[in-house]
C-alpha cells in the first residue's frame, strides 16, 4: 500500500512539473491566451465560471454514472448468456465484435434522428461504448478459472449451475474490474460525444459553447474536468473492488 | 461391502488406462492403492467419481450402480484446491453446501478439533501447505458422502510434514471413520495407514496384488521401525520391482 502512494507521490509531483514548465513556456513566448492559456488562467476560470459551469457538471456526472451502470449491468449480462449457452455465443460473439467496428461518431446522429434529444439515446452510447470491455474481460475471466477447482467441484458432483456461481463466478471478479475500470473511464467519453451531438446542458455543451466563442480557457477547464471524473470514477471501482475482492494476491 | 468394482475397463481412444480392475472397500476400511505414476490411478477415481464412464465392468455402492453418476463420494484432490476467496470456514463447507445447507457450528468444532479454529476467518493464501491439506480434509470428511477419495493428498508436501499429516490423519480418522480409498506412491504410507492394499500395475493397470496390513490400531511411528514393518515393506518393493524389470 506504502509503495502505491509513493508512486502516486511521484507522477503528481511530475505533473506538477509538466504544469509549471507549461506556465513558464506560455509567459516566456507570450502566447496569447485565445492560442493557449497558461494552467493559471484556466484555474482562474474555473474558480470564476463555477456557478455556470457546474450545472452542465452535474448533468454529465449524472449521464456518465447512469449510463457506465447500465453498459456494465448488460455487459455482464450478455456476458453470463454468451458464456453459459455456447450456441449462442457462437452466433452472437461475431456480431458483438462488428459492432465495436462501427464509430460512435457515426451512430450517434442516428440514434438521435430515431429517439430524439432526450436521455434514451444518449445513455444509449454510452452503453454501446462501456458495455463491451464489460464483455470481453468477463468472458475471458469465466474461461481462465483455475482447471484444479473446476477438477474438484466436478468431482464431488456440483452441477453446471453450482460450477458457475460457487466457482466461475467469483473466480473472475478480478478480471470483471479490470473490465470495468476500462468502462468507467470510456463512459465519461461516451457522455460528453453524446452530448456533443446534441444537448441543452452538460459539459460537452459547454465545450461547444466554449469552442465556438474562442474561450480555449473554458475548453481547458472541461478537458481538465473531464480527466478528474475519470479519475474520480476509476477511484471509485478501485475502492468497490478492494472491498469485494478478497483472499488474492496483493497488487495482482 | 460398501464399494465394489468388477472388471472395470477404462480406454481413452487407443489408449488401455485400466484393465478388468476388481477391488472392494468395506464399511470403516482404509484401503490404499500403490500404482506408478501414470498407471491410470486417478482415471479410477474419475470413474468412481462419475466424471468418466467405463468402458466394461460395474462399480456398486451399496450394491447400487453409480456408473457415470456424480456425487456419491467425498473427494480430496492432490493439491488442496481450495477457493482463495472463501474463508477457511467458507471452504470447508464448501462440499456440502451442494446438497443443501451446511452445518457450520460443526464446521467449527472440526476446525477447533484439528487446531484451526484462529484460522476459521483467515484466507487459504495466509496458509501453509500442511494446515491447506487440513482444511482440504476436514471439507471432504464434512460432505456427507460414506466414501472417501484421497488422490496423493500429501504427495506435494516436504517428508517433514508428511510424517506429521499422516499422524494427523489417523487421530482423525480413529474418530470418524469413514470409509477410505487411498492413493499414493509410497509403499511406507500405504502399510502405515491402510488395513488393505492394492497393488497396480503399469499401464494398462491391473490388480497385481491384495495385500492385508496386520498391524493393529491405533499406530503410531514407532511402527515404522518395527521388523514386520520392513518385512512387508520388502515383500511389496518385490512386486514393484517386477513392474520395473518388465
Ligand atoms: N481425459 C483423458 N483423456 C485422455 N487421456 C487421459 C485422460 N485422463 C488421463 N489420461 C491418460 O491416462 C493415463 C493415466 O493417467 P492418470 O492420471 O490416471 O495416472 P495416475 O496413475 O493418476 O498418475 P500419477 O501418479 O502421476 O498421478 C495417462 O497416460 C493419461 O495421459
Ligand atoms: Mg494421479
Amino acid at each position: 500500500m506504502r509503495k502505491v502512494w509513493i508512486r502516486g507521490g511521484k507522477s503528481v509531483l511530475f505533473l506538477l512539473f509538466l504544469f509549471i514548465l507549461w506556465e513558464a513556456l506560455v509567459r516566456i513566448t507570450e502566447t496569447p491566451m485565445w492560442l493557449l492559456p497558461a494552467p493559471s488562467d484556466v484555474i482562474k476560470e474555473a474558480v470564476i465560471g463555477f456557478d455556470t459551469f457546474s450545472v452542465h457538471i452535474l448533468s454529465t456526472v449524472y449521464l456518465a454514472i447512469l449510463g457506465l451502470v447500465i453498459g456494465c449491468s448488460v455487459g455482464l449480462l450478455i456476458a453470463i448468456i454468451l458464456y453459459r449457452l455456447p450456441k449462442v455465443n457462437e452466433l452472437l460473439y461475431p456480431l458483438l465484435i462488428l459492432s465495436q467496428n462501427i464509430p460512435t461518431i457515426v451512430l450517434a446522429p442516428l440514434l438521435i434522428i430515431w429517439f430524439g434529444f432526450g436521455m434514451m439515446p444518449k445513455l444509449m452510447i454510452i452503453s454501446l461504448v462501456c458495455f463491451f470491455p464489460i464483455v470481453v474481460a468477463s468472458m475471458d475471466g469465466f474461461r481462465q478459472t483455475a482447471p484444479e477447482l473446476k477438477h474438484y467441484m466436478q468431482m464431488v458432483g456440483a452441477s453446471r449451475n453450482q460450477i458457475f456461481w460457487k466457482l466461475e463466478f467469483p473466480h473472475s471478479l478480478p478480471s470483471i474490474f479490470s473490465g470495468l475500470k476500462i468502462a468507467a473511464t470510456y463512459s465519461v467519453m461516451g457522455a460528453v460525444i453524446s452530448e456533443w451531438l446534441g444537448a441543452k446542458k452538460g459539459v460537452g455543451v459547454y465545450m461547444t459553447l466554449a469552442q465556438s466563442s474562442f474561450r480555449i480557457d473554458r475548453v481547458f477547464v472541461a478537458i481538465f474536468f473531464v480527466m478528474l471524473l475519470s479519475i474520480v470514477l476509476f477511484g471509485m471501482i478501485r475502492a468497490i473492488e478492494k472491498v469485494v475482492v478478497k483472499g488474492r494476491n496483493e497488487g495482482a | 461391502m460398501l464399494l465394489n468394482i468388477k472388471e472395470l475397463n477404462k480406454t481413452f481412444g487407443d489408449l488401455h488406462v485400466l484393465k478388468d480392475i476388481n477391488l472392494s472397500v468395506g464399511k470403516n476400511e482404509f484401503v490404499a492403492i500403490l500404482g506408478p505414476s501414470g498407471s491410470g490411478k486417478s482415471t479410477l477415481f474419475q470413474l468412481i467419481g462419475g466424471n468418466q464412464t467405463p468402458n466394461q465392468g460395474e462399480i456398486l455402492l451399496n450394491g447400487e450402480s453409480i456408473n457415470g453418476k456424480t456425487g456419491f463420494i467425498s473427494y480430496m484432490p492432490q493439491q488442496s484446491s481450495l477457493f482463495p476467496w472463501r474463508t477457511v470456514l467458507e471452504n470447508v463447507v464448501l462440499a456440502a453446501e451442494l446438497n443443501g445447507k451446511p452445518d457450520y457450528e460443526e464446521a467449527k468444532l472440526w476446525l477447533e478439533k484439528v487446531g484451526l479454529a484462529e484460522f476459521a476467518n483467515s484466507y487459504p493464501i495466509e496458509l501453509s501447505g500442511g494446515m491447506k491439506q487440513r482444511v482440504s480434509f476436514i471439507r471432504a470428511l464434512l460432505s456427507k458422502q460414506n466414501l472417501l477419495c484421497l488422490d496423493e493428498p500429501f504427495s506435494a508436501l516436504d517428508e517433514f510434514t508428511r510424517l506429521k499429516m499422516q499422524k494427523w490423519l489417523l487421530s482423525v480418522w480413529e474418530e470418524n471413520r469413514k470409509s477410505i480409498l487411498f492413493i499414493t506412491h509410497s509403499i511406507e504410507e500405504a502399510l502405515f495407514l491402510a488395513d488393505r492394499i492394492y497393488i497396480l500395475s503399469k499401464r494398462p493397470a491391473q490388480v497385481k496384488a491384495e495385500i492385508k496390513v496386520p498391524f493393529s490400531r491405533p499406530r503410531d511411528e514407532s511402527l515404522l521401525e518395527t521388523n514386520e514393518f520392513f518385512l512387508l515393506k520388502q515383500q511389496i518393493f518385490q512386486f514393484i520391482r517386477e513392474e520395473l524389470s518388465e
